[in-house]
């Protein structure tokens, strides 16, 4: 066991799949010398050279082009988009050619990139660098999209992207970066739980919390708290947003009863809404009120000075459940 | 742009040329090149076979056993040049139209029809032929083309990887940005650009003020513009281009200067936007005709071997149009196979519903 923050668990993770697989390349703006503007890849220059550790030109549709042209190669490269609200100029790259390319060779190419992307906010920053983009990602078929909330998942997910054979689109909460946790660094990948499996954080028996990412602890600090009002909150981390664990969400929402889903991005068309659709679907009649959305306003992401307003927090959560509650 | 001075007939005098028009072989100080007149014989076959095949899939177009056809018409020797001077391991990175560049890496041209057909978008197997799949997308492929080179790189390999692209493309910020790493990297690839003067509608002024190929020097790599209709030219300077590539010289554009004879695709009609003259002045520098008329003056082929080469074109048309007849549709259900290339829930969720749903037709 030790100690780490969620970027060093990435870090460590990263470093673990460059030991174990000469193929896997980091490559990105300022990720070499720099170590990242977040330090994530901070000593893997240094350790593994600059073959293997890219610091690219400062053009994000090349960095994921180029990867493609890698990976095509039969390396696994694994790309840094420095910040959410940057990942457009590569959107096409993603899109049209990471995503579909599989599919085009009738699977005679496999394209093993991860696209890791720092995302959220609540860093007090400027435009761009708060975003929560996932929703667009998840409507393209052929990625696959995760977003890890804490250090040990951090830790064993990263790796479980690299070695996936399909594209992944690796979401990290950057307010989370520096939270500490025990990570076991030592245990087997076999007995690791699949990346795109959900898993319970906070067993619960009166309402079921489902979030990713930044909100899975938002979600945690909500659940303890209603615990004092005496409302049993079951949180699930989704981790894996496609594919979606529909059974592991049903099964708690069955038992539960009630569900609201959590995240930063804005409500409208963002990823709540396939969570409630699909558990609509499958807990119809187990449902004891609607499925509701917590997420932000459906505007673009506020002057950082308004950012406490536009994020969920502790009582926005809150809130929603009692409206569960009270139908 | 008036009938007079048709568009682009007019090259500058920088362009590389070995063969004129009227089948003249002339020098060049920095290209040359050594061609046996078997070897000219095989390259006069690839212009024929490939022209016949583009005839052929465009005739299979208009009686709508293809959705589209994009047409390769003039540009036959900037591909089979190009494409013939590559080593069995470079790579290769196509466009949608290079199907000149296609038939000398190997690859069906019942392939390159399924797609156009719709039974798939493509298909084969990239590794198999050194030749990568057709992208749609203007100019998505540099990118691609200037990874695998850096993969090349790290392999230390000696392979070269070219990528084609159109004058259009130019324009593209992904082309633009693969000069960049190219240039960077110092990669192993050779840029190869086709300008066909028009980007469907719209002439190269619209995509540059100045000739294509000086764009390189820019981004600081070498650049040359080569008679795109003259097949030794373009397997002479391609030849070089690879060369260097392969040896740790970085990367170069090469601008081959060609025309598109035909429309855009068989969606298009250039009556709208070009003169007829102009064709008919590009008609003259043919890059059939002034091999054919090299072959004839110094005899190196007779009218027999003429003859042969179009009747063995007019099998090839036939053979490819009965194969692409009898393509089949594919199955319902491929259409979920190949997303993910490990298991993936929600495809087999959809796939089995799908399927549920299809047997509810069924007895």
């Amino acid at each position: 066991m030790s100690t780490l923050t969620l970027a060093k668990a990435l870090n460590e993770g990263m470093r673990k799949a460059m030991e174990d697989d000469p193929k896997v390349l980091i490559m990105g703006e300022d990720v070499g010398k720099l170590g990242g503007v977040f330090r994530v890849t901070d000593g893997l220059q240094k350790d593994f050279g600059e073959q293997r550790v890219i610091d690219t030109p400062l053009a994000e549709s090349g960095i994921i082009g180029t990867a493609i042209g890698l990976a095509l190669r039969g390396y696994r490269p694994v790309c840094e988009i420095q910040f959410d609200g940057f990942v457009f100029p590569a959107a096409d790259q993603i899109i049209t050619q990471l995503a579909k390319m599989p599919l085009r060779s009738l699977g005679k190419v496999r394209l093993p990139v991860v696209v890791r992307i720092p995302c959220g906010g609540g860093i007090g920053a400027v435009e761009h660098h708060s975003e929560s983009p996932e929703a667009y990602f998840t409507h393209t078929a052929g990625l696959r999209v995760v977003a890890c909330s804490n250090p040990a998942d951090a830790y064993t997910m990263i790796q479980q992207a690299i070695r996936c054979d399909d594209p992944v689109v690796f979401f990290e909460p950057k307010r989370r970066y520096w939270e500490k946790a025990e990570v076991d660094t030592s245990a087997a990948p076999a007995g690791w739980p699949p990346f795109d499996q959900a898993q319970v954080v906070r067993p619960g028996t009166d309402l079921t919390v489902l979030a990713y990412g930044p909100m899975v602890k938002t979600c945690l600090e909500a659940a303890a708290a209603a615990e004092e009002d005496g409302r049993s909150l079951e949180v699930v981390d989704l981790r894996s947003l496609n594919p979606l664990d529909v059974a592991r969400v049903t099964e708690s929402v069955r038992k539960t009863g009630r569900c609201i889903v959590v995240h930063e991005a804005p409500v409208y068309n963002g990823f709540g809404a396939e969570v409630a659709a699909r558990v609509t679907e499958t807990c119809f009649y187990n449902l004891e009120a609607p499925v509701l959305r917590v997420g932000g306003p459906s505007t673009p992401y506020p002057p950082s000075r308004l950012e406490d307003h536009y994020l969920p927090d502790l009582d926005r959560v809150l809130e929603a459940v009692d409206r569960a509650f009270a139908f | 742009m008036t009938a007079d001075a048709p568009h682009g007939a007019e090259a500058p005098p920088e362009l590389v040329q070995l063969l004129t028009p009227e089948g003249e072989r002339v020098e060049h100080p920095d290209y040359d090149i050594d061609l046996t007149p078997e070897e000219i014989r095989g390259l006069y076959r690839d212009l024929v076979l490939v022209r016949r095949v583009d005839l052929e899939a465009v005739a299979l177009q208009r009686q709508g056993e293809l959705g589209i056809w994009a047409s390769l018409l003039g540009q036959e020797a900037a591909q089979i040049g190009s494409g013939r001077a590559l080593a069995e391991t470079d790579m290769a990175f196509p466009t949608y139209r290079e199907h000149g560049v296609a038939w000398c890496r190997g690859v069906d041209p019942v392939n390159l029809l399924g797609l156009f057909r719709g039974v798939n978008h493509g298909g084969w197997d990239p590794a198999e032929h050194n030749f990568h799949l057709y992208t749609i997308v203007i100019g998505s492929q540099t990118l691609h083309a200037v990874g695998y080179a850096m993969g090349v790189q790290r392999d230390s390999a000696e392979a070269a990887t070219i990528v084609y692209f159109g004058d259009g493309a130019t324009s593209q910020g992904d082309v633009n940005e693969s000069f960049i790493w190219a240039s960077v990297f110092n990669a192993p690839v050779v840029f190869f650009c086709q300008n066909n003067q028009w980007a469907i509608s719209e002439p190269l002024e619209k995509q540059s003020r100045i000739p294509l190929y000086r764009r390189a020097s820019g981004f600081g790599f070498p650049g040359v513009r080569v008679d795109g209709n003259d097949v030794f030219a373009c397997l002479a300077v391609t030849r070089k281009a690879l060369a260097d590539a392969r040896s740790g010289q970085g990367p170069m554009l090469i601008e081959a200067f060609t025309y598109r004879m035909g429309a855009h695709t068989t969606s298009d009609d250039p009556t709208r936007y070009r003169v007829a003259g102009e064709l008919e002045a590009w008609k003259l520098k043919d890059p059939i005709e002034r091999v054919r008329a090299y072959m004839f003056k110094n005899q190196l082929a007779d009218q027999e071997f003429f003859d042969a080469i179009d009747a063995e074109a007019d099998d090839l048309g036939r053979d490819v149009r009965k194969r692409c007849l009898a393509l089949p549709d594919p199955e319902p259900l491929a259409i979920f196979d190949h997303v993910y290339a490990e298991p993936h829930r929600l495809m087999d969720e959809e796939r089995a519903q799908f399927a549920a749903y299809l047997e509810g037709f069924e007895g």
